[in-house]
């Protein structure tokens, strides 16, 4: 298989779904000259034109809006939105609009819209632009959110949420942009609601997903030299969860923690720890643990913002307490 | 550059604190190239004129919110090099106690109420401002520095809107650099001038050479004295460019060299500079006082900086909450 | 005491905070020359005058902003949002500005600001005016939020709040404003954080805040009759959250039930499961169990509305579940 940057792997998804259906289009801030803050949308314009790649003006509000409109309308828009924190700037259109609009019509119309927003703690970037907001579309009925931790699942998941009727939250974190992975040849797609499980093992489950998924899986080596056999499972899509994949798990292993770099209280860990509680208690030995941030907003300092970081080392100590 | 109104002190003091921000940033630059401090900077180099001309027009009382742009603004308007340099290295001594950095440097005794990350949201924070003075009757007024991008957010509009239907005693000063990251004004609006947008709240929209200190500087200075008479807010467009990338490294190849040469042409220090020369042709010698005093002065805040101590691990979840900060954080 | 609606409760804590303190301020759309569009503002216009009684323009992002602008001002603002649903278009000034203010200046600033905003389904108001979202705002590191049930708690801690110096978001009720309650006469403050036990009892912890307070009330009626003696704890703040009052009663009880009306996917509900069964495994007795919304958008039809939410039926039959008993 080819190894190519997660970055790249975006961009053969736009290219080929551009490509194989002429209603899909891109539109944002710097995505068309500059070829994205992460050069995530590099080549798109020459291939597809300016009219299919577009530059907006910064009003993230009426872009999104905008998007709704033309999914209405029978296109097919991609959204980018520079960094996953100026979501806050179009939260209604997120909430409001695209999510229930759908419902609210009967069913008479569908919402093909995909939402990018790059998320995540990179090089200080503080307090409004660091941040991990995927819970709170969880909790936004109507809406479909997916975050690869990888090239293959970037690129099957943003080719998926592309051809998806209902709109889709594509969290992609801005530090994994540059790092390389193989990915499949040909038409590769990763479904939609379908977790992966990355490393099996024994002894206790860890579910994560996006840039925690790397931290765990150096816990899981570290694990497995002091005898512990962690079974990884890279979740990919949050909303709606695989809850099978996970019970499946937790049937052979019995315990459980699950990782995310958001902050703790209300973040996706607790609607998972929730949920498994509630409805297979019975195959738990344990409590089940959660990492996340510390109640904080992100700070500048890299000497204080590594310890709002999840580091394997975390995970480590939380699976080692778990397996006691 | 018209100097007469100016006593050669006053026109002195200007050149100073342009070149403040000029070396400020510079430096900043130089160390950010070097790996010397986290995130990212955008540096005001270009653009001086216009925060030093507009803090200049204000009174000591006066407020004003920043943007992510922000170093100008806040030394134009009195801050601190050593605090602002030591912020932007993370240390403890820094304007945020190293929580906030570069986007998001405060001095709130001074009367800035903070650089901003998110494009715009500056703006109705400064009409809030100008709102509290309204209500407790006094005579202070704020200011709004925005780009040229902030323009097209919808909180631009209704912040005027509601500023020009109060008369609320607030500056809305747009500094149109061309560019919002990588994309010129001109594909993304239909006007030449943003200032026309004035109109449609019922205000004056005033064009100004953002070059041009004294032009800058007469401006504010006439929107202020409205706004200190109750007759409501002025929109300020100042013309200006930013000599540097968006971010330091963004290598500006949406930009046309043609473009950058003819603006470094306006460079709003050398001309300046000529202005104070041609009127004073013995300022020569202040001139250069004033280079290296502020050499010295930058030098020292960077040594300040690399001194000073980064934050005590503890501190991360302090100054969440001013009351009960610790149970809510821990729940 | 007296007898008040939670709707004058509001007006009385708004009234007594402006009369006591010159910087409070109310802001939000018809709050003047309306009194608000539930009248809880009737008469302020008259006795405050134009300038703390403030009627915006449909602009929530610009006046919640302006908000921050007059809070970091040393004013006391206090914002009404007509409908929590519409928060989503103010949420950058929410969740990005106000919250984060403090924190980014390395504690110099203060925002004392109070967003005041109603939620709710049962008005059959449909998908963009009967939410309850107070899960979004509890993610948010920064700020405060309540969700008070009766007329004394909704007056006693709007109160603290607008006193209070962080950001406070205050969740009422559509249907809770016509609600009467027995209302202390006088100063009547209540501390942010500290929950309420509304019904004690022995086998079983409901928990709940807002309008399913009543509900889980009544559920715990109608299960004493079955001889099942339901304890109701009312958390009233959700940040901060009262968790020595929630975990005394989880350790009594070795059985927790939290009620939510918002959508159960991702809700406050989750995160208190979650706690609960980290810190309380050993206590507990059986899984904790959330009644909560439908994972679906609010339907317009009354056919359809009542089935999407909690109420007092529902909460006795998960009580039951979770016991183990057959109705």
């Amino acid at each position: 298989m080819r190894e190519i940057t997660f970055s790249e792997a975006t961009l053969e998804a736009m290219a080929e779904e551009m490509a194989r259906d002429e209603r899909v289009f891109v539109m944002g801030e710097d995505i068309a000259r500059q070829g994205g803050i992460f050069g995530q949308f590099k080549g798109l314009p020459q291939q597809f034109g300016l009219d299919r790649v577009r530059d907006t003006p910064i009003s993230e509000t009426a872009i999104v809006g905008a998007g709704v409109g033309a999914a209405l309308a029978g296109m097919r828009p991609v959204v980018d939105m520079h960094f996953a924190d100026f979501i806050t700037v179009c939260m209604d259109e997120v909430v409001n609009q695209m999510a229930k609009i759908r419902y609210m019509f009967g069913g008479q119309c569908t919402m093909p819209l995909v939402l990018r927003a790059p998320d995540g703690i990179i090089r200080s970037a503080a307090a409004q632009h660091s941040q991990s907001l995927e819970a709170w579309f969880v909790h936004v009925p109507g809406l479909k959110v997916v975050i690869p931790s990888n090239p293959a699942d970037a690129k099957g998941l943003l080719k998926a949420a592309i051809r998806s009727d209902d709109p889709v939250l594509y969290f992609e974190h801005k530090a994994l942009f540059p790092t390389k992975g193989p990915v499949p040849d040909g038409d590769h797609l990763t479904p939609i609601g379908k977790a992966a499980v990355v490393r099996p093992g024994r002894d206790l489950t860890v579910i994560s997903y996006s840039m925690t998924m790397h931290r765990a899986l150096e816990a899981a080596e570290t694990l497995a030299g002091q005898g512990i056999d962690a079974e990884i499972i890279d979740l990919r899509t949050i909303s709606p969860i695989d809850i099978d994949t996970i019970y499946a798990s937790l049937a052979k292993t019995h315990r459980l923690l699950i990782v995310h770099e958001a902050v703790k209280a209300g973040g996706v860990g607790a609607e998972i720890a929730a949920r498994v509680a509630e409805e297979a208690f019975d195959l738990l030995d344990a409590p089940i643990a959660r990492i996340g941030a510390p109640f904080v907003p992100i700070p500048f300092s890299p000497a204080l913002e590594k310890l709002v970081k999840t580091t394997a080392g975390d995970i480590v100590r939380a699976a080692q307490q778990l397996c006691r | 550059m018209n100097a007469r109104p100016y006593g050669c002190e006053d026109l002195l003091r200007f050149y100073r604190e342009m070149l403040r921000i000029r070396l400020f940033d510079l430096k900043a630059a130089e160390l950010f190239a070097q790996g010397r401090m986290a995130g990212n900077i955008h540096t005001y180099v270009g653009q001086e004129a216009v925060a030093v001309g507009a803090c200049q027009a204000l009174e000591p009382g006066d407020l004003i919110t920043a943007t992510h742009r922000g170093h100008g603004h806040c030394l134009a308007k009195g801050g601190r090099a050593d605090t602002m340099m030591a912020e932007l290295f993370g240390k403890a001594t820094g304007y945020c106690r190293g929580k906030g950095g570069s986007m998001h440097i405060a001095d709130l005794g001074l009367g800035i109420l903070g650089a901003n990350g998110i494009v715009g949201a500056g703006i109705p924070i400064a009409a809030g401002s100008a709102l509290a003075s309204k209500i407790k009757g006094g005579r202070e007024i704020t200011l709004a520095f925005f780009g040229d991008g902030a323009a097209n957010e919808g909180v631009f509009h209704e912040a005027l809107n509601m500023a020009a239907a109060w008369r609320l005693p607030v500056i809305f000063l747009c500094e149109n650099n061309r560019y919002g990251v990588s994309v010129s004004i001109d594909r993304v609006t239909n006007t030449a001038d943003i200032a026309d947008r004035a109109k449609g709240y019922g205000i004056p929209g005033v064009v100004v050479d953002g070059n041009d200190i004294l032009a800058v500087c007469e401006a504010v200075a006439a929107a202020a004295g409205r706004a200190r008479r109750g007759e409501g807010p002025t929109l300020l467009e100042a013309k200006t460019y930013r000599h540097r990338g968006h971010y330091e490294g963004d290598p500006q190849s949406y930009k046309p060299a043609a473009e950058i040469a003819a603006w470094k042409e306006r460079d709003p220090l050398d001309r300046l500079k000529k202005t104070i020369l041609a009127a004073h042709p013995d300022a020569a010698a202040a001139l250069a006082g004033i280079a290296a005093a502020v050499e010295a002065e930058i030098a020292a805040a960077v040594r300040f900086a690399e001194d000073s101590p980064y934050p005590e691990p503890a501190t991360v979840t302090s100054d969440v909450y001013a009351a009960d900060n610790e149970r809510s954080v821990a729940r | 005491m007296r007898t008040v609606t939670y709707g004058q409760a509001i007006s009385e804590a708004l009234r007594e905070e402006m009369r006591r303190d010159p910087a409070v301020f109310v802001l939000g759309e018809d709050m003047g020359v309306m009194g608000s569009v539930f009248g809880l503002t009737k008469g302020f216009l008259a006795e405050f005058g134009a300038s703390r009684v403030i009627d915006t323009p449909i602009s929530e992002a610009g006046f919640t902003a302006m908000a921050v602008g007059a809070a970091l001002r040393g004013l006391r603002p206090v914002v009404e949002i007509m409908y929590v649903d519409f928060t989503p278009v103010c949420f950058d000034p929410i969740a990005n500005q106000a919250a984060k203010m403090r924190y980014m200046t390395g504690g110099q600033a203060a925002v004392p600001l109070v967003l005041r905003a109603p939620g709710g389904a049962g008005r059959r108001n449909a998908g963009q005016h009967s939410q309850s979202l107070e899960a979004l705002f509890t993610h948010i590191p920064g700020l405060k939020v309540i969700a008070p049930s009766t007329p004394a708690d909704i007056k006693g801690l709007l109160k603290t709040a607008i006193r209070d110096d962080d950001p406070v978001v205050c969740i009422e009720h559509k249907l809770l404003y016509a609600a009467k309650g027995q209302i202390p006469d006088g100063e009547h403050l209540i501390p942010l954080g500290r929950a309420d036990v509304k019904r004690p009892g022995r086998d079983v912890t409901l928990v709940a805040w807002s309008r399913q307070v009543g509900f889980a009330l009544e559920a715990a009626g109608i299960l004493a009759g079955e001889g099942i003696d339901a304890e109701v704890v009312d958390l009233r703040s959700l940040v901060p959250l009262d968790w020595d009052t929630l975990a005394a009663s989880v350790r009594k009880t070795h059985r927790a039930v939290i009620v939510q009306e918002a959508v159960r996917r991702g809700g406050y509900g989750a995160e208190l499961a979650a706690q609960i069964g980290e810190e309380l495994f050993d206590s507990l007795d059986a899984p904790v169990k959330r009644i909560a919304g439908l994972n679906v958008v609010s339907p317009f039809s009354p056919a359809l509305e009542d089935l999407t939410y909690p109420n007092p039926g529902t909460i006795a039959a998960g009580v039951r579940e979770t016991l183990g008993r057959q109705p």
